[in-house]
């Protein structure tokens, strides 16, 4: 029990940095950067602008969301961390069914890990040496987020793209060991097994509803 | 099995566990409970120590061990970590890492009542884990459950925030621990950077141009 709480908040809070650290990307223009270069440049200026920002640590998740779209979502190909997430069946969805399943699973990492924003306080960014032998189209890059308690393991996964947002598109997150779209594949099929694609993106939107409810009350409270 | 298991767990961990880290938080100024906090966090080390060695990591192993010197001394019995300030790495190895590291695999996920995830290696490796864990620094069964209490109490007091994570992030959260925990110990075993197994190019996934 203990083991899965740590995990998972310390997932949130790495997860929340990790997103944010990509805030300032559009801030990019160098056009040969190396990938680790580009991590450790917006790592650190993003946190200190978490840190300065009070409101946007305060959970308020329509304003992150705009953020979210504005700031972050130019440089991660999340269509293409959908897919993978989704499984075969993403193949046979309609644009319309892949737009939507894109739009729910995005609110859902987004509300689910705003909260964890508020835990943003003394932490700094550490990004390790680039492992030798890495593909261009599969890179990843090792970070640590150092604060009060343990360091929190960050990786990013990215894929070269000239030309497009600051050369590099990010397109899985590791937290603590964890890489997202490995962990949300099974959950995935199992509703698409049970009620194809419509099925999912119904799930993901009662989900998606029941966590509003729920956040809307914690803040009032 | 597991799933019972789990939802078990989940309200031990309601109706018991979490209201007695929130009263922790709560009666104990965060001094003292950074203090309880490092104490428990040295005598972990020690054990962390071994296993780097039974790995051959010499490095993780020497600065574990300046590690537990220094705070055991200077850090007064280890209620201040003077390491982590200064720099030393803390590091966790157990004995499920260990033989991972000499090549046993995990087997399968093994959900435990009361301990939570764990795989089937690890699970073999507990009694010994346990053997080795703070509380049993002490002498006399009741201390040693008081320790114990308190070690888990002052584990889960870290993570009252993360208490409703589980429920909003996953549309099945027996799944997203367990797939989530496997992972994780494999990241562990490899410190940090396992062998990719998951195909980011699958062929069935993506349309075909």
């Amino acid at each position: 029990m203990l083991n899965t709480l740590n995990l998972l908040s310390r997932r949130s809070l790495g997860l929340v940095l990790a997103l944010s650290v990509l805030l300032l990307a559009p801030l990019a223009h160098a056009e040969d950067e190396a990938a680790d270069a580009f991590i450790k440049r917006v790592s650190t200026e993003t946190l200190d602008l978490v840190k300065a920002d009070k409101t946007l640590r305060s959970g308020d998740t329509t304003r992150i969301m705009g953020m979210v779209d504005a700031k972050l979502m130019p440089h991660v190909n999340f269509r293409r961390m959908t897919a993978l997430a989704t499984g075969p069946a993403w193949r046979k969805a309609t644009p319309e069914q892949q737009k939507r399943l894109q739009d729910e699973f995005k609110t859902l990492l987004v509300r689910t890990y705003s909260g964890a924003l508020s835990q943003v306080s003394d932490q700094s960014v550490v990004v390790k040496p680039l492992r030798p032998g890495q593909d261009d189209k599969n890179l990843v890059v090792n970070t640590e987020v150092r604060g009060k308690g343990d360091p929190i393991q960050l990786d990013y996964r990215l894929e070269k793209t000239p030309g497009e947002g600051a050369g590099w598109l990010i397109y899985d997150l590791n937290v603590l060991g964890v890489w997202l779209i490995e962990n949300y594949r099974t959950q995935f099929t199992k509703e698409v097994n049970a009620g194809g694609i419509d099925g999912l993106i119904n799930s993901l939107a009662e989900r998606n509803k029941a966590n509003a409810g729920a956040n809307a009350t914690a803040r009032k409270s | 099995m597991n799933r019972k298991v789990f939802a078990f767990n989940e309200k031990l961990d309601q109706y018991l566990m979490r209201p007695v880290a929130q009263a922790y938080v709560d009666v104990l100024p965060s001094f003292v409970r950074t203090g309880v906090h490092n104490f428990m966090g040295n005598l972990a080390d020690v054990w962390t120590f071994v296993n780097a060695g039974l790995q051959l990591k010499g490095q993780a192993a020497a600065e574990t061990f300046v590690r537990v010197a220094v705070n055991s001394t200077l850090g007064l019995y280890g209620v201040l970590d003077i390491a982590t300030e200064a720099g030393i790495e803390k590091r966790k190895e157990d004995l499920g890492q260990t033989l991972g590291f000499w090549g046993v695999k995990p087997g399968p996920f093994v959900m435990l009542p009361v301990l939570g995830p764990a795989t089937l290696r690890d699970t073999v490796a507990l009694p010994v884990d346990w053997k080795a864990s703070p509380s049993q620094y002490f002498q006399g069964p009741n201390t040693r459950t008081g320790m114990t209490l308190l070690n888990a109490t002052e584990k889960r007091a870290g993570l009252l925030k993360a208490s409703d994570t589980l429920k909003q992030a996953s549309l099945d959260p027996y799944s997203f621990v367990r797939d989530g925990w496997l992972q994780k110990r494999e990241n562990d075993v490899y410190d940090g950077n396992p062998p990719a197994d998951f195909d980011y190019n699958d062929p069935d996934v993506f349309e075909q141009p």
